[in-house]
């Protein structure tokens, strides 16, 4: 799976920021550099995935329709808290079958936990952050958010952070 | 030679087998159940699609929240039974898994056809299987095609669906049935269609606010339920105006004497 693709996000005052690099590539090649890696999960859910080419697509959209049919059956969409834990649980079942090869942060907002994100990766390994990051850009975007994230960001702050040059020249 | 007799235990006993005169008896007596249930009214009017339902009564320390009989399948696409309740929730169930399958599959919405025809497809197979009984349900299943057009199909316990453009099902249904007729006509406008929902379920249940659930979809919508002020404001006007009407036959049968 592609470490050069890379994907951040962090927890402001009320709201979660997910920034995904918008580039598909192999190697030497660039594909395309308009790839959407964010996936709606439902109004205030979204998942962003990078990793295996095809594992990130399938992997999303499961994610994406199971918790839609939860959400029918039951009335009410299910919590940040139980989507995080869900999609690590079907990561963890395929883990010793056939693991799907996809990193993801999953970013949400619900009225009892705030706003909230959970990093996943591709053993399975769930935690919820204040900030996370995965691909190569997450030795830089780590130390960096070490130096200058707090806890409680208003937005503008956030994207201050997001366009300070060092982090956007790892998004192209 | 010993002839051995082989007792074999199988589901694969057929209930739903045909009568010499081409009934299927239990398929007939599905139909039994569905008249039984509580009265369901489908209306389509020109931008919108209403579901009306008979809320059966229930016992003073009930909580009313779990007794609903129209469902959601999916986003654009509702449905409401009439029959046996516990069977609506099993195939309301699998028709909101098929709803999310085929979105995985062809990330797109499916349409109201597709759901509907899938709902006649499961319920067939109900009937032509060893060791299962019909469904006791007919369902109106409603909501908005990708090329904006509203649709309002019935399916019934024998598999078969079809479309209508306003139909009643349940106890009374024949009433109900005989009214729309009379006042569906081609044109009706949301609001109009409401009325003639309300008016058409009075018709055959106790009226009340805590008697009926109205539902409605529009274009782009998901589903909507009419309050219960809503209703009993639209109650009580469709009352008076029935009142008025009868004082005013009163009032042309004493004078003509």
């Amino acid at each position: 799976p592609p470490p050069m693709e890379c994907i951040f996000g962090l927890v402001g005052d009320g709201f979660t920021l997910l920034v995904a690099d918008a580039s598909a590539r192999r190697s030497v090649f660039l594909y395309k550099q308009d790839e959407d890696k964010i996936f709606p999960i439902d109004e205030h859910k979204a998942m962003a995935v990078t990793g295996e080419p095809g594992d990130t697509t399938l992997f999303a959209e499961l994610i994406q329709k199971n918790l839609a049919l939860c959400t029918l059956r039951v009335g009410v969409p299910r919590s940040p808290h139980a989507t995080a834990h869900f999609t690590r649980a079907i990561m963890a079942e395929n883990l010793r079958r056939s693991p799907y090869f996809v990193n993801l942060l999953l970013a949400g907002h619900d009225k009892d936990e705030g706003p909230s994100l959970y990093y996943l990766d591709y053993l399975a390994s769930l935690q919820k952050l204040n900030f996370a990051a995965h691909g190569y850009g997450a030795f830089f975007i780590l130390s960096l958010f070490d130096r200058y994230y707090r806890p409680g960001m208003s937005l503008p702050e956030a994207i201050k952070v997001r366009t300070n040059p060092a982090i956007s020249s790892l998004l192209c | 030679l010993k002839e051995q007799v082989y007792i074999q235990m199988s589901y694969d006993t057929a209930i739903t087998v045909f009568a010499p005169n081409g009934h299927l008896f239990q398929v007939d007596y599905a139909f039994e159940a569905v008249k039984r249930g509580a009265c369901t009214i489908g209306i389509k009017t020109n931008d919108s699609i209403i579901l009306a339902v008979e809320k059966k009564a229930i016992g003073k320390l009930q909580d009313p929240r779990a007794n609903t009989k129209i469902f959601q399948l999916d986003e654009h696409i509702s449905m409401s039974c009439a029959g046996l309740t516990a069977d609506a929730r099993v195939l309301a169930n699998i028709a909101r898994l098929e709803c999310q399958y085929y979105r995985f599959n062809y990330e797109e919405a499916p349409s109201v056809t597709y759901i509907a025809k899938n709902i006649a497809k499961i319920k067939q197979k109900y009937t032509q299987r060893g060791g299962v009984r019909p469904f006791g349900l007919s369902c109106l299943i409603i909501g908005f095609d990708q090329n904006g057009e509203p649709n309002l199909y019935l399916t019934e316990p024998s598999g078969s669906y079809s479309l209508w453009k306003a139909n009643a099902l349940g106890k009374n249904a024949k009433t109900v049935q005989e009214f729309l007729e009379k006042h569906v006509k081609d044109q009706i406008t949301h609001e109009e269609g409401i009325k003639l929902a309300v008016q058409a379920l009075l018709e055959v249940v106790e009226s009340g606010s805590n008697k009926v659930e109205i539902a409605y979809m529009k274009k782009g919508e998901t589903l909507s339920y009419l309050s219960e002020e809503k209703i009993d404001t639209l109650i009580s006007e469709i009352e008076s105006a029935q009142q008025a009407k009868q004082e005013n036959i009163d009032k042309m049968a004493q004078l003509s004497t």
